[in-house]
């Protein structure tokens, strides 16, 4: 907000000073930098402020905490609190770098990791795939055309837990629909949570069916962006419509695409309800991902607050070296973002 | 448009967080009222109480009673929350931590109890007007509200595991009598499947109704007294491959993992299946079906037992009281009101839960109840559970290896062999 403010003041005055003009007035004058900055936007600065303040207390405060607490051994039963008459010392000690060797060196952290990839990759491709194919099927000019969009958004509005309370009693193993639909046309029932594969499936179609909605909308706002000139002069130029995919729609939904698909990926690593309505992370452990082993270290028996905090750390920090990675790659190629 | 009404919400969320605060202040006298007799109009104050039995069946039993206890006692005023069973236990410990939110009073699961003790959230009772007459409760309850030689709860009901049965469907099958073996249960649910139609035995995949199984065969979860981890022992082993040959001889079908204690119930409702292993808490949801109109035609009988004895475990509610409490005194009389042998035979005569009194047992209105008369000898056999601060975190690892053992994943040496791995992450420094 403030940069575009700021910006937007510039080039109001760029265009009665000439280029260049607000800056080289300002090198004269040769100010600090510091208010040269404050002199020039503090009006942008005081409108942030409020919104800094607010960030840095409702996530820096605890994303510090969490992080301190992962270099200890702190446990609900460790960390000191006075009830009443019951008081009960603080006990947990800075143990440096444990909690994450630990983590790394387990088996358990590797499974997870692997299946946390396959499962964000599957649902991701899925998700943007689906979406575009409904996307260009919406942007055409078919009768009811409002209607379908209305009805494809529509698994988006449901509320995560609601959709996922539904799906588990589709897939009921005794009772649930799909079974009784497969019944009916002679094949035999499927245990679909009950066999580590199908749970699987069945735990990325159901995040499928979330997702695509939102892909299908976001795409559809890019496609309704590029202008239909193009396709026009390229049908005049005798282009299939595979070209034209190729070399109009796909550039043209670039930007879009390149966001969502990063959104989507944080989302879909991160996406715990699904994970923990439907399956339970079961049978046995084989459908948790990383977040909702945290969950169950931080929030089952004796909560572990210092484990459950280095998983958080290590989510956060694969995170933001996937975020870094695909920011450069789009930038090598060309794209701005 | 969004942000301001997002900030609108979160005031709004401070303000209720404040007023929880500060909610329960009124008329506090913070001295423990020893035995001494309390005068009813004396004690003042109000007090929030969590409550976890489902609240459409068993719900207005415990209102009713709460109306008696205000009616009692003019000055207190009593806030009834129920909270799921399933969810009582993370919010208390989320709100306790807090300091903020949390109840007076929370009907706190058996093994709960000593975790919520050793972590300082619960008010130690000895002594206080909250216990009454100590003597006259059954042993198991009673050693689960102790922890570390102090009192920090009341038991308020108790429950254990029976077989459950379709009388009607046994009878076809040629079997008058409920099996009293693990064999004779096999027979009889292999006969139930060869002449009705339906299935014998629902199995329900949870940890806790593994446990008949273990101790049958003479087995346990832990060794308590020794320090010792005994989940991988012979005598388990033989217990799981029990569990299996039931599956695999067909005796049992493949349970659904998810979801199978809704599906057990549903089958044992319709009459699709002839016995399931169940509590005294599903009684009433069972009589709704269709199959026990003729509540006659429902049959309980003690678990079968294994090689060794027929062993079925310990679990129930108590009563506890929030070591924050802003009300002890009106928190106290409460809990003594809800656990006295009048208000627990009301309960058992109501809605069948099982009295923690022996004296509430000589009740005539309790003796009336035959769901209560059938789980009372059961109640005399059944094991009580290790009561230890990591109690709760015994079940998720038996769960995981009971899903791997249905699914065909693992053996039952490797699914204990697992079993034992993840304790020793539990219990460091035991053998």
């Amino acid at each position: 907000m403030a940069l575009s403010t700021g910006r937007a003041s510039s080039t109001a005055r760029d265009r009665t000073a000439g280029s260049g003009g607000a800056r080289g007035q300002d090198r004269h004058q040769r100010p600090g930098p510091l208010r040269r900055v404050m002199g020039r936007h503090w009006y942008a600065w005081a409108m942030v402020a409020p919104v800094i303040l607010v960030t840095a207390l409702l996530i820096g405060w605890p994303l510090a905490r969490g992080v301190y607490l992962s270099l200890t051994d702190a446990t609900e039963a460790t960390m000191g609190r006075t009830i009443g008459v019951n008081v009960i010392p603080s006990t947990y000690e800075f143990v440096g770098l444990d909690n994450y060797i630990s983590i790394l060196t387990s088996s358990l952290f590797w499974d997870k990791l692997t299946w946390t990839i396959v499962w964000t990759v599957a649902c991701v491709a899925l998700h943007y795939g689906l979406g575009l194919g409904l996307a260009m099927l919406l942007n055409r000019r078919v009768r009811f055309r409002s209607t379908y969009r209305l009805l494809l958004i529509l698994p988006w509005a449901i509320p995560g837990f609601v959709s996922a309370f539904i799906w588990r009693y589709l897939y009921n193993s005794d009772y649930g629909v799909i079974n009784g639909m497969l019944k009916a046309a002679g094949l035999g029932a499927v245990g679909w949570l009950d066999d580590p594969t199908t749970a699987k499936i069945a735990v990325v179609a159901v995040n499928v069916w979330m997702g695509v909605p939102f892909m299908m909308v976001a795409v559809l706002g890019g496609l309704q962006s590029i202008p239909g000139e193009l396709y026009e002069a390229a049908e005049v130029d005798g282009a299939t419509p595979w070209q034209r995919f190729r070399f109009i729609t796909v550039p043209g939904l670039r930007t879009v695409s390149s966001t969502v698909i990063l959104l989507g990926t944080i989302w879909t690593f991160n996406m715990f309800p699904v994970i923990f309505l439907i399956s339970g992370g079961g049978p046995g452990s084989s459908t948790e991902i990383l977040v909702t082993y945290a969950f169950r270290e931080a929030f089952t028996g004796i909560r572990n607050y210092s484990g459950s905090a280095a998983w958080g750390v290590i989510i956060l920090m694969l995170l933001v070296v996937l975020a870094l990675v695909y920011r450069r790659a789009l930038r090598r190629q060309g794209e701005v973002w | 448009m969004r942000r301001a009404f997002s900030a609108a919400t979160m005031v709004a969320a401070l303000a209720l967080a404040v007023a929880a605060c500060g909610g329960g202040d009124s008329g506090t006298t913070a001295a423990p009222a020893q035995s001494a007799a309390a005068d009813p109009s004396k004690v003042s104050g109000e007090i929030t109480w969590w409550d976890t039995v489902r609240p459409d069946s068993e719900g207005p039993t415990f209102q009713a009673l709460i109306k008696e206890f205000q009616a009692k006692y003019p000055n207190i005023k009593v806030k009834y929350v129920n909270v799921p069973s399933d969810q009582a236990q993370n919010q208390f410990q989320t709100a306790a931590q807090a300091g903020t939110g949390a109840p007076d009073v929370i009907r706190s699961e058996v093994a709960w109890t000593p975790q919520f003790a050793s972590l300082g959230y619960l008010q130690p009772l000895d002594g206080s007007r909250a216990v009454e007459n100590e003597a006259d409760f059954l042993p198991g309850p009673l050693s689960s509200t102790k922890y570390n030689g102090k009192t920090y709860a009341v038991p308020q009901v108790t429950d254990t595991l029976a077989l459950i049965y379709n009388k009607r469907l046994l009878a076809e099958a040629g079997h008058e009598k409920a099996p009293t073996t693990v064999e004779e249960l096999k027979q009889a649910a292999l006969d139930v499947k060869a002449k009705t139609g339906a299935s014998g035995l629902a199995l329900n995949v949870d940890s806790y109704f593994l446990l008949p199984f273990m101790y049958g065969e003479g087995g346990d979860l832990l060794d308590v007294q020794n320090k010792k981890i005994t989940v991988n022992s012979p005598a388990n082993v033989k217990a799981m491959e029990t569990v299996a040959d039931l599956v695999a001889s067909g005796a049992a079908p493949k349970p659904a993992i998810q979801d199978s204690y809704a599906n057990a119930m549903t089958a044992l409702k319709d009459g699709k299946t002839a016995m399931i292993y169940n509590g005294p808490w599903a009684l009433s949801e069972i009589y709704q079906g269709k199959e026990f109109q003729d509540k006659a035609n429902l049959g309980i009988a003690p678990v079968p037992a294994g090689s060794v004895k027929a062993g079925a475990p310990t679990g129930g509610w108590n009563l506890a009281i929030y070591a924050g409490s802003k009300n002890l005194d009106a928190s106290y009389e409460f809990v003594r009101f809800m656990s006295s042998a009048e208000s627990q035979a009301r309960v058992a005569k109501e809605i069948s839960l099982l009295p923690t009194r022996p004296s509430a047992y000589d009740k005539p209105e309790v003796q009336a109840n035959e769901a209560v008369s059938v789980f009372k000898p059961i109640m005399e056999t059944a094991t009580a559970r290790p009561w230890i601060p990591e109690g709760g975190q015994l079940f998720q690892p038996l769960l995981e290896g009971y899903q791997s053992l249905i699914g065909g994943q693992a053996t039952p040496e490797d699914m204990l062999k697992k079993v034992d791995d993840q304790y020793r992450g539990i219990f460091k420094d035991w053998s």
